[in-house]
This record gives structure tokens, sequence and C-alpha cells, in this order.
């Protein structure tokens, strides 16, 4: 054998790693790859998206804000003049008319009809003496004679000249607010004109608002009773539940707060000489769901092009890993290919020159043996013939057997060449079995053929066929215990393909392990094995127009399937190798 | 019948000594030769009932020597005596003209056979063109 041949052969085996799993590398790579121009792609989106959110927030609260203090300081205004002014009207007529002019029915009456006429508003008007009875009143209601000593308004305007009281129900058991001008007469003594304003001032003031359902406005005293009814916080003189605000600045905007799951703007003002709180409460949506309803279009457009960014990504990741793994595992396969090719002629040579050189001092041997014997047998005297005869016969016996071991080792050197012949897979599967007579004895293993069927004999390549099934053979040496049982059998199959079955109660194969034993480098045998056993099996029985198909259970055993056609398909074999 | 005259071709000294001891001892009149060389010449100098010729060979292989030996005598009886290792040489050298082939290591009785075979052949072959010389001579005498 040439040295350059070996060198060749040990070069090739040293490219090749001697195990190496190698999918989860190209899911690790796949994963890497979509997770990274993903987030390239996404994260730009993503981050316009939620500057948009943010500038959309500052401009909705602003706008927010804004037309809450807008109200707030018309309506402020509108209310503090509307109060003033009956006040003054009332200032007006305490100075101008003397007590005499008051203390008359109709002096009040008429007095009553230039407000309601000049103002409006006005309910009715009454007259109060120091002691607190009510002398003179002109109004709608049968109030002469009442005494409010002891009501809180009138506690109040004994230490003020003027008074603006709250909304309460008094007397009358109707809502309503007055006010009041003490006035000192001559001597010491004074009187109270007080008159009662119609409660429609205020209501009218907050509908004339003209408020969306989110919005509510409502005054409130310093107590936080209602003076008016509130759309979310209860009706007429029922206490508010929040805090009522400090008269600290008399106008403020607050902040939204959070409240039962609400985004609330709320805003208040105080009314200038008055009890009166005016409060307007905005119950805004969500800020997302704000910005979701306003920048539907966008959402989509982004949701649109991440799916979009997505599917091309993970396209392309998968295309491009697959593409890189069929490069792989081509390379693979030329790779051991070369090996299997190098590795095959190789054994194929060193077959042929061992048996060759063994044969010829055989052949020596043999002539010797066979010239003692015929001297023995044609000299009549020869000495102790019977003796020599019998050692040279087992000397040419001993020949014989050797000379078929060299036989078998050509045989099994030429069938490293692609030859196809006529084959009996029974016949070719109990020789490739033979090969291992001594490890089935030494380790006690059972091997049973069960060929009941009759099998058409098929055209195929012998020593392919045979290193398919040593191959297979050798794995379930492997996969079993000593007193393995490995049974053969043959049947045909539906598609006129001969089927072989190898069946071994050995340890199995895990279902994970299952998918990747024909991938080449991967090995269970850790550093036992190359890895390319099976792949090269199956690249084989590929060739040869068959296919090899495994069923495994952990615990239970593995069965192999080799399936070949009965007509070798020539050209397609040639043009593959 | 005379002693058939074989000519054993082999490279291997000890297996060529050993072999044409046992040949005499059966009964022929053995000559060897080492080499396809040799063997090519002892052919023309001298008429073998048979020759045994080993394939396997240095310097002129056995396929070369058989080619040529048929050129210098066409009617040679060569039987080719080849290892296993040189069957497919053994079949491709039956195609040129060997009439027999065996396989070393070779059994007394089928190589004493071959060689008779080959020496009869050899014999009807000669006395055929013996025959056929002699028509010829007698056509051309006009007997």
């Amino acid at each position: 054998m040439a040295e350059a041949d070996e060198k060749d052969l040990f070069k090739v085996e040293n490219d090749i790693p001697p195990t190496a799993v190698m999918l989860p590398r190209y899911r690790k790579l796949k994963r890497l790859s979509i997770i990274g121009t993903s987030l390239v792609a996404l994260v730009p989106l993503m981050i316009m998206t939620l500057l948009n959110y943010y500038q959309d927030q500052d401009a909705y609260h602003a706008e927010t804000r804004y037309t809450i203090s807008r109200l707030l300081s018309n309506t402020q205004k509108t209310l503090e003049f509307a109060i003033k002014e009956r006040r003054s009207a009332l200032s007006l007529i305490i100075h101008e008319r003397s007590y005499e002019q008051l203390s008359s029915q109709a002096g009040l009456k008429s007095v009553l009809d230039n407000l309601k006429e000049s103002f409006g508003g006005f309910v009715d008007i009454g007259l109060i003496a120091s002691n607190g009875q009510q002398t003179y009143y002109a109004g709608p209601y049968d109030l002469k004679g009442r005494n409010y000593e002891n009501q809180e308004w009138f506690q109040e305007i004994l230490v003020r000249d003027v008074y603006v009281s709250d909304v309460f129900m008094g007397h009358r058991n109707i809502p309503h607010f007055v006010i009041a001008y003490k006035h000192e007469k001559e001597g010491g003594d004074f009187y109270v004109l007080r008159a009662t304003i119609d409660m429609e001032l205020l209501y009218h003031l907050i509908y004339s608002l003209d408020l969306d359902k989110n919005t509510d406005a409502f005054i409130i005293n310093r107590e936080g009773i209602l003076q008016t009814p509130s759309l979310f916080y209860g009706s007429i003189l029922e206490k508010v539940k929040f805090n009522t605000p400090q008269h600290f600045r008399p106008r403020e905007v607050i902040d939204e707060y959070h409240e039962e799951g609400k985004w609330l703007t709320s805003g208040y003002a105080f009314i200038e000489e008055s009890p009166f709180i005016l409060m307007v409460i905005k119950q805004r949506e969500s800020p997302f769901f704000h910005w979701f309803y306003r920048r539907t279009g966008l959402i989509w457009f982004l949701l649109l092009s991440a799916g979009l960014i997505l599917a091309v990504v993970i396209y392309g990741s998968t295309h491009t890993v697959k593409r890189l793994r069929e490069l792989d595992r081509r390379r693979a396969k030329i790779f051991h290919n070369i090996e299997y090719t190098n590795k095959m002629a190789t054994i194929g040579r060193m077959a042929a020159g061992v048996a060759h050189e063994i044969n010829n001092p055989l052949a020596i041997i043999n002539e010797k043996a066979g010239l003692l014997k015929d001297l023995a047998n044609y000299n009549e005297n020869f000495p102790q013939k019977e003796k020599i005869l019998n050692l040279a016969n087992s000397i040419t016996g001993s020949v014989d057997r050797c000379s078929k071991v060299t036989r078998q080792l050509l045989g099994f050197a030429k069938r490293m060449e692609n030859n196809i012949e006529v084959i009996d897979l029974k016949n070719l599967l109990e020789e490739v079995v033979g090969f291992q007579t001594s490890e089935i004895s030494h380790r006690n293993l059972q091997i049973t053929f069960d060929f009941s069927q009759e099998l058409p004999t098929i055209e195929s390549d012998r020593g392919q066929l045979q290193q398919v099934f040593l191959n297979i053979i050798n794995n379930a040496f492997v996969a079993v215990d000593d007193g393995g049982i490995i049974n053969i059998s043959g049947s045909l199959d539906s598609d006129n393909l001969v089927a072989v079955t190898i069946n071994d109660n050995g340890k199995g194969i895990s279902e994970e392990n299952l998918q990747y034993i024909f991938e080449p480098f991967y090995s269970t045998k850790g550093q036992f094995g190359t890895g390319l056993g099976l792949s090269i099996t199956r690249d084989i029985v590929e060739k040869l127009g068959g296919r090899i198909e495994v069923l495994s259970e952990l615990g239970k055993g593995t069965s192999f399937v080799v399936k070949l056609p009965c007509q070798s398909k020539k050209g397609a074999y040639r043009e593959k190798t | 019948m005379a002693k058939a005259v074989v000519l054993l071709v082999d490279d291997e000294q000890e297996f060529r000594e050993v072999l044409s001891r046992r040949m005499e001892i059966w009964g022929f009149k053995v000559d060897t030769a080492p080499g396809g060389k040799e063997a090519l010449k002892k052919v023309a100098g001298k008429t073998y009932d048979a020759v045994i010729l080993d394939l396997a060979m240095p310097e002129m292989g056995g396929i070369e020597t058989l080619k040529r030996m048929l050129e210098i005598r066409p009617e040679l009886q060569i039987i080719v005596l080849t290892g296993h290792a040189t069957v497919q040489d053994g079949v491709e050298a039956m195609k040129l003209g060997a009439v027999d082939f065996i396989e070393k290591p070779a059994e007394k009785e089928k190589l004493v056979a071959k060689i008779e075979q080959a020496r009869d052949r050899r014999q009807e072959l000669f006395e055929n063109q013996l025959d056929e010389k002699i028509s010829d001579i007698m056509k051309k005498k006009g007997w």
C-alpha cells in the first residue's frame, strides 16, 4: 500500500470533528437573527410611537386645563357680577329710602316690583326689626310676622352690615339664599332689609354653560354643601365627598387625579363676597384611550408595519438559516463521501494486499504438504507412512481453512467497488451476520432470521448493501445488553419494495434524538462514534433508490426498516455517484 | 504415452521448486521459469504440452507474458494458476486465450487433470495440424 494513500486517509479523518450536535446551533442562530433584526427594525418605530403618545398627552392635558380655566374665569365673573349687582341694588334702596317709606306693605311691594323689573332674580323682600321679627313682607309667601332671631343668617347680620347667605331651606322649605342689609336707625336701634334671590339666577348660570356630559359645574359653600345640583356629587344641600378647597388662591385648576379609576381635571373659583365656590370637574378619558381613539390610523399603521417587519424578518431568517444548514449539510456530505470513498478504497486495497501476501506462503505450505504426501504415497517403504500422511492432511486442511478466509477477505475488498448484481437479501444478511460470529458468541447474542415470506431477488450493489446492514447491525449490537435479541426479517412492501427490518430489544432512542440520528456528525456514542455511520447508511440506501425508516421506544428497542427496490435504477445511481 | 512436458512460470522460488518436484513425482517433465522473460525464451526454444502461469509477477506480469507467448506459439496450452487476489485477471486471461484457470492453493487431482487435458488437446491439435500438413503435401504432389 502506498504511503501517500495513508496520509490522505488520515487527513480527511482529522478534518471532521468527531462529535458535533449541529441542530441546536442552527436554532440559536435563527433565534438570534430574528431577535436582532426585529429589534433594529422595531425599536425606532416603538420610540416614535412613544414620543407621539407623550406629545399627545401633553397637548390633551394643556387643552383640558385651558378649557376649564376659561370656563371658571368667565363664570366666576358673571356670578360675582350678578350677586354684586343685586347687593348694590339693595344697598341703594336701604340708603335712599327711609325706614318710614319702607315700613309699609305698599312701599315694600313697590320696591320689590322695581327690583324685579330692573334686575330680576328677586323673589321677595322683607323688613325685619332688630328683635328678628319680620314686620313687613312683600312676596309670594305668607311670611309676615315670622321671627328670624334664631336663624343663622340673622345671627351673622348682627355682626356685619351686609350678608349673603348660603343656600338653605328656611321657613318656606324651598332652597334659596338671601341678601340682607342692616341699617342703623337713629337712637341705636336697627332694622334689616332682606331679599330672597331666586335660585334660577344660579341655575341659569350653570345651565347656560352648555356643558358636555363629562363636565360637571356646580356651586358649593365653604363647608362643602352643594348649592346647586351636581352631576356627579349629589343633589342640592348634600355634602360633597371631596375636600373643600381652601381659600389659598381665588382660582385654580387642580391637576388630574385618579379616583375610582376615573381621570378628572377639576377647578375651583371663589366667588367674592359670598360663601360660594364655583367648581368645574371634567371627567376625562384615560390618557391611553384618548390617544388610542384619536390616533387609530397611526396605531393601525404601526401594527401593520410591525407585523410586516416581523413576517419578513422571520421568513428571511428561517430561509437563510435553512440555506446555511443545507449548505453545511452538503459540505459535510461531501466530506464524508470523500472520507468514505478513501476509507473504503484503502480497506479494499489493504484487504486485497493482505489476502495476496498470505495466499502466496499458503500456496507454498500447501505444495510442501502435498509433496510430503506424494513422497509418502509414491514410496512403498516410506517410514511411518500413515502418520506422515495424517499430518500432511491436517496441514492441507488448515491451509484450506486459511484459504477460505483470504477468499472472504478478497470478496469484501471487491465489494468496495460499485457493482450492480442480482442479490438474495437473506443470503447477504447471513453473510453480514457471519462477519460478526465471534462477537455474537462472545456476548451471547441471539440473532433470529424471519424470512418466511418468499422474497424476490433484487438488483443492487452487494458491497454497499453489506455496508448498510453492517452499520445497522453494529448499532443494534451497541444498543443491546449481553444476551440481547436481534431479529432480522424480510417482507414484500406494497410499492414493490423489499423491506428488511432489523429489530433489537436494546435501550432504544429518545424521541428527541430520533429526529437527528440521520444527521451527519450526530452521535450518541460520544467519543466512540463519528456520527457518520447512519448518515452514510441513509445516503447509500437513497443512492440505491431505497429509503430507510426508524422506529424506537426508549427502553424497549429500535427497529430499522430498509426498503429497497427490486430493480436497480442504474442510470440514476450512476449519475449520483 | 510419453511424459507430458510442462513449463511452470512463477516468481516465488520455493513454490516453483516444490511444485515442480511434485509434478515430476506425478509423472510430468517439468521446466521452470522465474519470470515472463525467461518463460518466453523457453517457449521459443522448446515445445511444451502445457504452461502453468502465475499472473501476479514482478517485471513482466502474467497477462503480458500470456499475450507474448501466444504471439510466438498460438497453439500453447496455458493454464493460469493464481491466488484469489487476481481472479479478475484470471478471467481476463481466459478471454485472452488461456485454456484453464486454477486458484491457489491447488489440489493435486485438479492440477493433474488439467495438465493432462491440456496435453491431450495439444496432441490432438498437433495431430490435426500434422494431418493437414500431410494432406497439403499430398495435394501438392498430386496424390
